[in-house]
């Protein structure tokens, strides 16, 4: 075992299913030892697939898969020895708890002994202890996804895979989940690879996120990157709320680019992946970097005119919708804080926000 | 419970109500009662036909089973009168026991009974049905009725004159048997057992011993037959759990198809197929395979009732297991294998244990299918191919012994109930999953 290669590498690696279309078209990926690592995206976008090739239920059309600097591309499911935690659990129906953490040890021809330790210290990983002599049946949604993760994990694999595994819980169960996860992880020292769709799970959670869209990766980087420094417009749109204003690209210098809306105004962004001078492009700016009170807006930042078409209360926040340059769904988000002003429809305000909070990606 | 100072103070202290003042609980249960009834009046054909065509006949069938009257009473055919035959003998045995020997007041019972019997016509009966516990004595009657009237004393000389087998113990054993009206005699013969001059049970002479080794080649041949159709019917079931939707419906109506074509004809093409001028032998001649004197005889034997029988009730297994193995998920196999098992640990302890009710469903159903066949062993099975229900048919048409039938049935009922128990005590009747 390489000990300073990286836990997992996809190289060059293609899927294909029928032959005709790639659902995992280039993945390059490396892992270091450790990682929470999600990979995220709309069905359909390659991510499961990824998954299962790591797992070795399916098969690299042409690419190659290392696990600790091994390439384990024809090494079956069973020899790979990574944990894997299933969307709908996939508890053994006819085993109790204690006898299904027991399988992935008798399969591996561990003594009785050795076994009633690890599956004692796996349940109580989960809080799970009193639990050992009933059948899955008998479990709540949650309390079978907690002793999915302690079969995953008994066995101390280095690796661990989780598919989905709390899209079938109730939110608050899962936000709850989410941080047991990550304390498992942390406590325990293991490498994760997480799939999901659920973007607010992907942040919270993880070291990285990976997004995929169209059988590639479109950005690997920590939540934080991802949502304030998306590199193209599916990666803001996908992760958290985004306004979008098309226009054209009147000129860029450095990493700076000036864009004419429609309606004729100039407005400054940071160029990200927008193309040269008179190309199409789409600004981002996050909803809740926008700014309407006055004493706020600072000198320096680019306002425009709004109409307010819609003020939704949420709790904590203040959700506006306003008609900016011909757009009739961009969204401001104002927090509830005192002595803030409610708008109404109809009203006339002034919105600016920071230049570097606006970012000229690809048009779409 | 502020509301409570609302109930009138005549009511129950305690307990709820409706709003007209009634007990909750009361008209809880009448509301519930009508509705039962409703549901019971809806049930109620089918209870009826149940009664009529399966509880009652197979009540009759075990009355019949333990009892034969023939020999204490006739019914006559025309009028449906019954009238007490054999008086006179039955008295005589009921003063005398067992093994005593026919005296002079016995043969003069015997002649005078015989007189009545000549005079109902009634002797045909009598020995066809001494004649199934002493078989040859059936004439005996015939002939000794006829001369009924013209016997005089001493009886026993006059009897004996007749014929002299009447001095037989066993027939007078038999006769002893048949005059009182329930009988294990007909159970005995089921097992190959017969009672003796002294009425100890043994075991009938060795050539006339067919039932149970009969009952044997019954069950032996439906485990064979259970456990092929289990062997085939695995992974075809298993297919047609996993295939696609597309496939997996054309492959259901292979599967089916057998059921939508009659029973008569699917073992009539067996014969066409294995019969030693058949498909099978002349295209493995027309090989070279075997030799036109070599042609293997594949049919009128126990071999084609194996192959026509596990071809019949193959959907018979296939249908339990498919419906268990349809709702188990590949994801239970794929996590068992991402635990480390093989492929084949992963089959033998994690898939294989969730269809055990299938399997369980499906072999007590072949198994007891097959058990009872009857038209497929009587046109494929030869000589050697027969099964029991063969020779109860046998018995219900031929030799007319209709209690040695039911006996025989009887015996085959209660085996299938055991079975059952056996099933539900090792597998739990809860757990059995017929689609």
């Amino acid at each position: 075992m390489d000990v300073t290669a990286p836990m997992v590498e996809f190289d060059r690696v293609q899927k294909s299913y029928d032959g005709e279309t790639l659902v995992v078209k280039d993945l390059n990926l490396a892992m270091p030892k450790g990682e929470f690592l999600t990979m995220l995206g709309p069905s359909g976008s390659g991510k499961t697939t990824c998954l299962m090739m790591l797992a070795g239920f399916e098969t690299a059309t042409s690419g190659e898969i290392r696990l600790a600097g091994r390439e384990i591309n024809h090494i079956p499911p069973h020899k790979r020895g990574i944990g894997m935690v299933f969307q709908n659990y996939a508890l053994f129906p006819h085993m109790t708890v204690a006898e299904n953490l027991s399988f992935p040890l008798e399969v591996r021809g561990m003594g009785k002994g050795e076994r009633e330790t690890k599956i004692k210290r796996a349940l109580g990983m989960v809080q799970m202890n009193s639990f050992a002599g009933r059948r899955p049946a008998q479990l709540s949604g949650g309390q079978q996804q907690r002793i999915a993760l302690a079969r995953a994990l008994v066995f101390d694999p280095d690796l661990v895979l989780m598919d989905e595994p709390l899209g079938a819980l109730d939110k608050q169960l899962r936000e709850h989940m989410q941080f047991e996860i990550k304390h498992l992880h942390e406590s325990l020292g293991i490498t994760v690879v997480y799939v999901t769709h659920d973007q607010s799970e992907a942040l919270t959670m993880s070291d990285r996120v990976a997004v995929f869209n169209d059988g590639r990766i479109q950005q690997l980087a920590p939540p934080e990157d991802l949502y304030e420094r998306p590199d193209n417009s599916f990666v803001a749109q996908f992760i958290g709320e985004n306004n979008k204003l098309g226009g054209k690209i009147e000129s860029v210098s450095g990493d700076q680019a000036t864009v004419r809306l429609p309606t004729g105004e100039l407005i400054g962004a940071t160029a990200v992946n927008s193309g040269a001078a008179g190309s199409e492009t789409l600004v981002s700016i996050r909803p809740e970097r926008v700014e309407f009170r006055s004493d706020r807006i600072q000198p320096g930042w680019h306002t425009l005119e709004a109409d307010v078409l819609e003020f939704i209360y949420m709790g904590d926040l203040f959700r506006t919708r306003l008609r900016v340059a011909g757009h009739d769904d961009f969204v401001m988000k104002c927090r509830n804080i005192q002595g803030q002003e409610r708008l109404s429809p109809g009203q006339r305000i002034r919105i600016g926000w920071h230049p570097a909070d606006a970012r000229a990606l690809d048009p779409v | 419970m502020a509301d409570m100072t609302a109930t009138p103070p005549e009511a129950a202290p305690q307990g709820l109500q409706t709003a007209d003042g009634r007990p909750l609980k009361a008209a809880l249960a009448e509301s519930q009662a009508r509705a039962k009834r409703r549901a019971f009046y809806l049930v109620a054909p089918l209870l009826a036909f149940i009664l009529l065509t399966f509880v009652l006949p197979i009540g009759q069938l075990l009355s019949r089973s333990v009892s034969d009257p023939r020999f204490i009473e006739h019914v006559d055919r025309s009028s449906g009168e019954v009238t007490p035959i054999m008086t006179g003998l039955r008295a005589w045995f009921d003063d005398n026991p067992a093994g005593t020997e026919p005296d002079e007041a016995a043969y003069a019972a015997l002649a005078a009974d015989l007189v009545l019997l000549a005079d109902l016509r009634g002797q045909g009966d009598v020995g066809t049905r001494i004649n199934y516990e002493a078989p040859g004595t059936r004439s005996l009657f015939t002939k000794t009725a006829r001369r009924a009237e013209d016997l005089q004393a001493p009886f026993r000389e006059a009897i004996l004159d007749v014929d002299e087998d009447w001095a037989d113990p066993m027939l007078w054993q038999a006769m002893r048997d048949a005059s009182s009206r329930f009988t294990a005699n007909f159970y005995l013969a089921a097992l190959d057992l017969a009672k003796d001059e002294t009425g100890k049970i043994v075991n009938v002479p060795q050539e006339r011993q067919v039932y149970v080794m009969l009952f044997e080649r019954t069950a032996i041949l439906s485990v064979l037959i259970t456990f092929l159709t289990l062997v085939l019917g695995f992974p075809v079931a298993h297919l047609l759990a996993t295939l696609p939707l597309r496939y997996s419906n054309l492959l259901m109506i292979l599967v089916l198809l057998p059921f939508w074509t009659s029973l008569l004809v699917r073992t009539t093409s067996w014969m066409v197929l294995l019969q030693s001028q058949g498909v099978i032998n002349s295209t493995l001649v027309w090989l070279g395979v075997i030799g036109e004197d070599g042609r293997i005889q594949m049919i009128y034997n126990q071999l084609g009732t194996v192959i026509a029988m596990t071809h019949i009730l193959l959907p018979f297994m296939v249908l339990p297991l498919y419906s268990v193995m349809r709702p188990i998920k590949p994801a239970y196999v794929r996590a068992a294998r991402s635990l480390g098992a093989t492929s084949w640990t992963a089959f033998r302890r994690i898939y294989l244990p969730q269809t055990v009710p299938g399997i369980g469903a499906g072999a007590l159903l072949v198994f007891i299918l097959a058990v009872g066949y009857y038209i497929t062993p009587a046109l494929v099975g030869g000589a050697d191919g027969q099964l029991i229900s063969n020779l109860i048919a046998f018995h219900m048409q031929n030799s007319l012994n209709w209690s040695l039938a039911a006996a025989l049935a009887s015996l085959l009922l209660a085996g299938v109930l055991i079975l059952y128990w056996l099933y539900d005590r090792l597998v739990g009747i809860d757990n059995l999953k017929l689609g």
